[in-house]
């Protein structure tokens, strides 16, 4: 008997097992991946990013940005705060309830100033959930907070782990594979300055000293000041400064560049990646207060 | 060896060897040349890239020339230019030697190969200019990909072809690998080109897609190229027999099975089935592993005549090397329990020593062995194949061992926050320069690959000549006589 096309089919079948597993099933899973809401607050995630920060993710990818920069944090675990917010009304029994949560606890001390942190690092949810149930006597309000924790947390690249949504509306996905500049994942929640941005990629030493990053002078136009100096022109300090008569002015793909890396926040959060956040200021308004 | 004691039991239809070289000739010289030619522009590539690291201001104005667009031009030229090229010339020789029969359609193989270079010529020139398509070792631009498509299809279908008019119906094991090799890269290549640039998906499926096709082009279709020459050469140079027919099928199977889950970083922002599965696949990819591993070792323990070492097998061999060593890296790497390991240096380590160290290596051997095979003609420096494989075994070496340790320091000061990013670079970058050395000593092989293979080319092109002159010449002298 000839096993040729068998074994030819066994093969196939051999090879095409990795193609349903990495490339179809992905595709039904997350490939229909749809805009989520942020939790609690119920916002809309994650939203396309402005069209000039769209235009900039194409000069990151023309010039290889990723290949020294990744978008991926990540996070070893969650733990939780307990934090009492509300005093009350009964001191007493508050105290009584606090000394029973945390036995070395100091009252007076910590209801001076509220909110206070009652319990902090728990990495059981449950036991935080029922110290703050605990510490809920007369009126006192205690609340738990969910904070993600890891190097990249720590490190500040990050409130919480990257997932899938966050690249949602991008094109091309670049999460980038080496670190040999940190993290970009968050970059513009950390580094909210664009002129800062700006500078950095004309003379990152200046910024950054020691950094290995290559200046993107070719990204920067100079100019002669006609009449007025621009107001985009780059303020430099003397030692980078051209020479009088001259400005130093980003082009429009430095702008996109720079507007691209202010988009990239990704703190928002999301039933997979919780976190908490400070609940966002009431609205200004003559209602009286419930 | 099957293919002499087998070579009672073919049909008498035969090619002979001669025939077979011939047919091979016109398409084998272009796929190699051009091979050799891309190497040395990759090396070059790679040393700016790698010079980058010694000051980042080096030829930072040009934005042709900046680390972000250098380097995928490196990784493409050494991959499109020459892996893929190597293994394909490597693979058509290999599938008419071990079928006996000559070459189907070598005229439109050789086409194919031209349209593949002008394919990889386009795109590397593309990535330059900053058209890269941002997926990691898919750079290569759509326009490019469709030429480089359409040269691998001439060139793969008359593979096919030669395959099915074998006039040796007994199967090498290496035939197995080549087979399915020569299927596998244009439904991969088909696959992300089609899924990540012409018809995006959305989202992070379009990095699960590229992390697929990478792990399947670097670690699936070039070990199977190469472990096919592995099994053909080693038994071929060391005149013995492969050591087991079965566990070379066994590797092929295990190979096909597991190594193509793997891919998936698992610090990849996706659900975690996926870098859990591929974890699983990379932990199996052992099997395969311990499998070429023993099979090359028992061949070279067996008992068989004590001929003289022929360089080829020097290359081979540290192939083989390399491909266990890198493979236990990979594992390794999959292991890691910090999960910092795959943003650090010892990847591109792992990589670059699978890809040069175990492919480039093994196809140095082979190309070595087969073009005066198949050209009639010696290479014009003997001496300097020795050199050069000193050149590319310390190049690798330089190369690899200070960024592998490198990207293990990285990897634990990347778990310490209170270290500095700036710090973190600071601390790597002896081991980066560390490995230019690597990158001049295989610039330096490049070159005398290069040497030798242009100079075999000159000497046969010489030789093509003088026989054409003095047949023409014949006649010419032959009339005059007879007119006297």
């Amino acid at each position: 008997m000839n096993y040729g096309p068998l074994l030819f089919l066994a093969a196939f079948f051999a090879l095409a097992s990795s193609w349903f597993g990495f490339v179809l099933s992905p595709q039904l899973q997350i490939g229909r991946l749809q805009q989520t809401n942020s939790v609690p607050a119920g916002e809309a995630y994650p939203v396309a990013r402005p069209g000039l920060a769209r235009q900039g993710l194409d000069v990151y990818r023309a010039n290889g940005c990723a290949y020294c920069h990744s978008e991926q944090v990540g996070q070893t675990g969650i733990v939780s705060d307990v934090l009492l917010t509300d005093a009350g009304t009964n001191r007493q029994a508050l105290t009584a309830a606090l000394l029973k949560v945390k036995p070395q606890a100091q009252p007076t001390e910590l209801l001076a100033t509220l909110p206070a942190t009652i319990e902090e690092g728990l990495t059981n949810k449950a036991e935080a959930d029922a110290a703050a149930k605990n510490l809920s006597v007369g009126g006192a309000k205690a609340q738990v907070w969910i904070r993600p924790v890891g190097p990249d947390i720590d490190r500040g690249w990050g409130k919480r782990r990257s997932v899938a949504e966050d690249f949602l509306y991008d094109y091309p996905v670049m999460p980038g594979s080496q670190r040999i500049g940190p993290d970009l994942a968050n970059v513009g929640v950390r580094l909210p300055d664009a002129n800062w941005h700006l500078l950095h990629l004309y003379a990152p030493t200046n910024k950054v000293p020691g950094s290995a990053m290559p200046p993107y002078r070719y990204l920067f136009e100079k100019r002669r000041i006609e009449r007025a100096r621009s107001p985009n022109a780059l303020d430099l300090p003397p030692e980078l400064a051209p020479e009088s008569g001259y400005e130093i002015i980003p082009k429009a793909e430095a702008r996109a560049l720079v507007a691209y890396l202010l988009s990239l926040r990704a703190d928002t959060p999301l039933f997979n990646a919780p976190l908490s956040a400070a609940a966002p200021a009431p609205p200004s308004t003559n209602a009286p207060p419930k | 060896m099957t293919e002499a004691s087998s070579s009672s039991r073919a049909s008498g239809l035969a090619a002979s060897t001669a025939e077979i070289d011939v047919s091979c000739r016109l398409p084998l010289l272009v796929l190699f040349i051009s091979a050799a030619i891309w190497l040395v522009m990759a090396s070059v590539f790679g040393l700016i890239a790698s010079l980058k690291f010694h000051s980042p201001q080096f030829l930072a104005e040009c934005p042709g020339l900046t680390y972000g667009r250098v380097r995928p031009a490196f990784t493409n030229s050494l991959l499109y230019g020459f892996c893929v090229q190597a293994g394909l010339g490597v693979a058509l020789w290999l599938i008419a030697r071990l079928g006996q029969t000559t070459l189907a359609h070598r005229w439109l193989v050789s086409v194919g190969a031209k349209v593949w270079n002008l394919g990889v010529t386009v795109g590397v020139i593309g990535i330059l200019f900053g058209d890269s398509t941002g997926f990691e070792n898919l750079e290569l631009p759509p326009y490019a990909s469709v030429l480089c498509f359409l040269g691998y299809l001439l060139i793969g279908l008359w593979g096919v072809v030669t395959f099915h008019q074998r006039r040796e119906r007994i199967l090498f094991a290496s035939q197995w690998f080549l087979f399915a090799a020569v299927f596998w890269f244009p439904w991969i290549f088909s696959t992300a080109n089609l899924l990540l640039v012409t018809f995006p998906v959305r989202g992070m499926t379009q990095a699960v897609i590229a992390w697929w096709y990478s792990n399947n082009l670097l670690f699936v279709w070039l070990s199977l190229v190469g472990l096919a020459a592995v099994f053909y050469f080693v038994p071929k140079l060391t005149n013995r027999e492969l050591h087991s027919h079965y566990l070379a099928l066994f590797t092929f199977w295990s190979l096909i099975l597991f190594a193509s889950w793997g891919g998936i970083p698992n610090t990849a922002a996706v659900p975690a089935w996926m870098p859990a599965l591929s974890t699983v696949a990379i932990v199996l990819t052992l099997v395969p592993l311990l499998a070429v591993a023993l099979n090359v070792f028992q061949t070279l323990k067996s008992p068989g005549s004590n001929a003289p070492r022929d360089p080829s097998l020097s290359f081979v061999l540290f192939g083989v090397g390399a491909f266990v060593l890198a493979g236990l890296m990979n594992i390794g790497g999959a292991l890691d329990s910090t999960r910092q390991l795959h943003f650090t240096w010892f990847v591109a380590a792992r990589t670059q020593l699978h890809l040069y160290g175990f492919f480039v290596m093994v196809m140095f051997g082979a190309i070595y062995y087969i073009f005066p095979k198949f050209s009639g003609v010696e290479f014009p420096y003997p001496k300097l194949v020795r050199v050069h494989f000193w050149l590319a075994a310390l190049g690798i070496l330089a190369y690899a061992l200070p960024l592998a340790i490198g990207g293990i320091l990285q990897s634990v000061q990347l778990q310490d926050a209170k270290i500095s990013p700036v710090q973190m670079v600071q601390s790597s970058l002896p081991f980066l320069r560390a490995s230019t050395t690597g990158d001049l000593l295989l610039f330096a092989g490049h070159l005398a690959f290069l040497g030798n293979v242009a100079g075999l080319v000159t000497r046969f092109y010489r030789a093509r000549v003088t026989a054409v002159y003095s047949v023409a010449t014949a006649d010419l002298f032959k009339s005059a006589e007879a007119k006297s």
